[in-house]
């Protein structure tokens, strides 16, 4: 390699690095109100330049120039290093996506390891949000925010290793190349879903988004802070982790940059768009849950779901290691099918056992007492 | 394949840029002001009492064991996926008895109540340690 083809990649990946994140945070919080509008029947910010498209900008500078407040007692280095670590975790993960075909900024052969492994830093930077703020609501929002993202941290992992187990290597390079014939969507739609739900909820988006619920919680774990420590929470890191999520969904199940016409980076740039509208749309669409149902729903539900996949995944590669992906598709689509169908009368009858044990209880207590 | 290994530098030295960049413009940029309340946590307007350093609920602290636990049972999982193929019948047999022994676990505390959140199910459960006694002596 010459200096001069050092130099510019140099250049390309430092432009592409601010790029990804400078540009969610500015298209995606605008975009979401929007919608939002359009979804309520109203019109979302509309008034600053041609269709309010100048509003980021706007948003954004008045950001710069206000105050960055920290709380007398709140541990001022920790405060200050909360929202930079939970700032460099998306940047760091979008490392190892492929973007076009033979582009991948670094091409790591444990790409699914370290997309699970850096992408867990940002809890961290929550809790010590939480913690360093010296704000009850801080530290509940921290708290529940790492107790809601360790839990569908696990379903998560599982089904990426499903996915690793369908590909043979960990390298993302390699699972999108080998979905040259067929999407894993398409083979393993059990695992989508199940990575899909765990993913909304590591980005603390409705319905799962308890760690900032407004209506209990101030803001969250960033309630304390102002000015552009504030926009790094709420702009740069929530939508540049929607935008991250959505390049390794696209790469894990949707064929990454694999598109008709052969492929290229835009089509990744055109699923990341849709995932987006996705998160968007249901965060526009559900009420938000309640914090046991939350955690119960990743341990009782995901959690085994994923084991079984994982365990019928492994036994029909070993059964046939020449021609797995149809029987893995077909246990995958009928368990979908039947989750689908089966899952809300179980649930309700769970719910209906419950109510009944804890009016059995009321009544004890009440008769003991 | 040969990993390249220097984009990753050059890329976590970009996000170190950018974030100290902003954060160092917003510093400058904005407006500095100390009054009374300033300082103060906001707590939806009403005067905070006490310190935030308070004690909270045990189940944050068992929640994060139990995702130490099933993490790393995923980090041994990482392992066989890789090597499904040549594992072969043996490594399914082990990985079967592994993943029985963790979800037998999940099964324990799932009866013992330590998933639900709220203190209806355990609080029963230590109620009955009395009365158990109870019909034991008879």
């Amino acid at each position: 390699m010459t200096v001069v083809t050092f130099i510019i990649h140099f250049v390309l990946i430092f432009i592409l690095a601010l790029g990804i994140m400078v540009l969610s945070a500015l298209i995606f919080p605008f975009a979401m109100r929007r919608i939002w509008g359009f979804i309520g029947d109203r019109y979302g910010p509309n008034r600053v330049g041609p269709q309010g498209l100048l509003q980021p900008f706007a948003d954004g500078l008045k950001l710069f120039i206000k105050e960055d407040i920290t709380p007398s007692k709140a541990n001022r280095v920790l405060f200050a290093m909360a929202p930079a670590i939970t700032f460099i975790t998306p940047m760091l993960t979008v490392m190892v996506i492929p973007f076009s075909p033979g582009f991948t900024i670094a091409n790591l052969n444990v790409g699914l390891l370290y997309l699970v492994a850096v992408g867990s830093f940002s809890i961290l930077g929550l809790l010590l949000a939480g913690w360093a703020s010296h704000n009850k609501y801080s530290l509940l929002g921290g708290l529940r925010s790492v107790a809601q993202m360790v839990s569908y941290e696990i379903p998560l992992i599982l089904n990426i290793i499903i996915i690793g187990m369908l590909v043979g290597s960990l390298s993302l390079d390699d699972v999108v190349g080998s979905q040259g014939k067929v999407w894993y969507i398409a083979v393993q739609p059990l695992a989508f879903l199940v990575f899909l739900i765990a993913g909304m909820a590591e980005l603390n988006r409705t319905p799962f988004d308890l760690p900032e619920a407004e209506s209990e919680l101030v803001s969250g774990y960033m309630t304390e802070y102002g000015g552009l420590r504030f926009a790094l929470f709420a702009a740069f890191i929530e939508w540049g982790e929607v935008a991250v999520w959505s390049m390794a969904t696209s790469a894990l199940f949707l064929g990454g940059w694999r598109g008709p016409f052969g492929g290229n980076a835009g089509w990744l740039v055109l699923k990341v768009l849709v995932m987006a509208f996705f998160v968007i749309w249901v965060y526009a669409t559900f009420p938000r849950l309640q914090v046991d149902q939350l955690m119960a729903f990743a341990w009782k539900v995901l959690i085994p779901i994923s084991l079984v996949n994982l365990g019928a995944t492994g036994l029909f590669i070993i059964l046939m290691p020449d021609n797995f992906l149809l029987p893995i598709a077909a246990f995958s689509w009928v368990s979908v099918v039947l989750l689908v169908a089966l899952f809300p009368g179980l649930l309700r009858k769970a719910l209906l056992r419950k109510r009944l044990r804890q009016m059995e209880n009321f009544k004890l207590e009440t008769t003991e007492a | 394949m040969e990993a390249v290994l220097w984009p990753l530098l050059v890329y976590f030295a970009a996000a170190l840029a950018l974030v100290s960049a902003i954060l160092t413009l917003s510093y400058l940029l904005g407006q500095r002001h100390r009054d009374a309340e300033t300082g103060k946590p906001y707590e939806s307007g009403i005067v905070s009492t006490g310190s935030a350093r308070v004690r909270f609920d045990v189940k944050f602290y068992q929640n994060a064991m139990f995702f130490v636990i099933f993490d790393l049972e995923a980090v041994f999982i990482f392992a066989w996926a890789l090597a499904v193929r040549q594992a072969g019948w043996t490594g399914y047999a082990e990985i079967v008895i592994f993943i029985g022994v963790l979800g037998s676990a999940l099964a324990y505390l799932w009866r013992q109540g330590q998933l639900d959140w709220g203190p209806r199910r355990r609080r029963r459960l230590a109620m009955d340690i009395p009365k158990e006694n109870d019909r034991l002596r008879g």
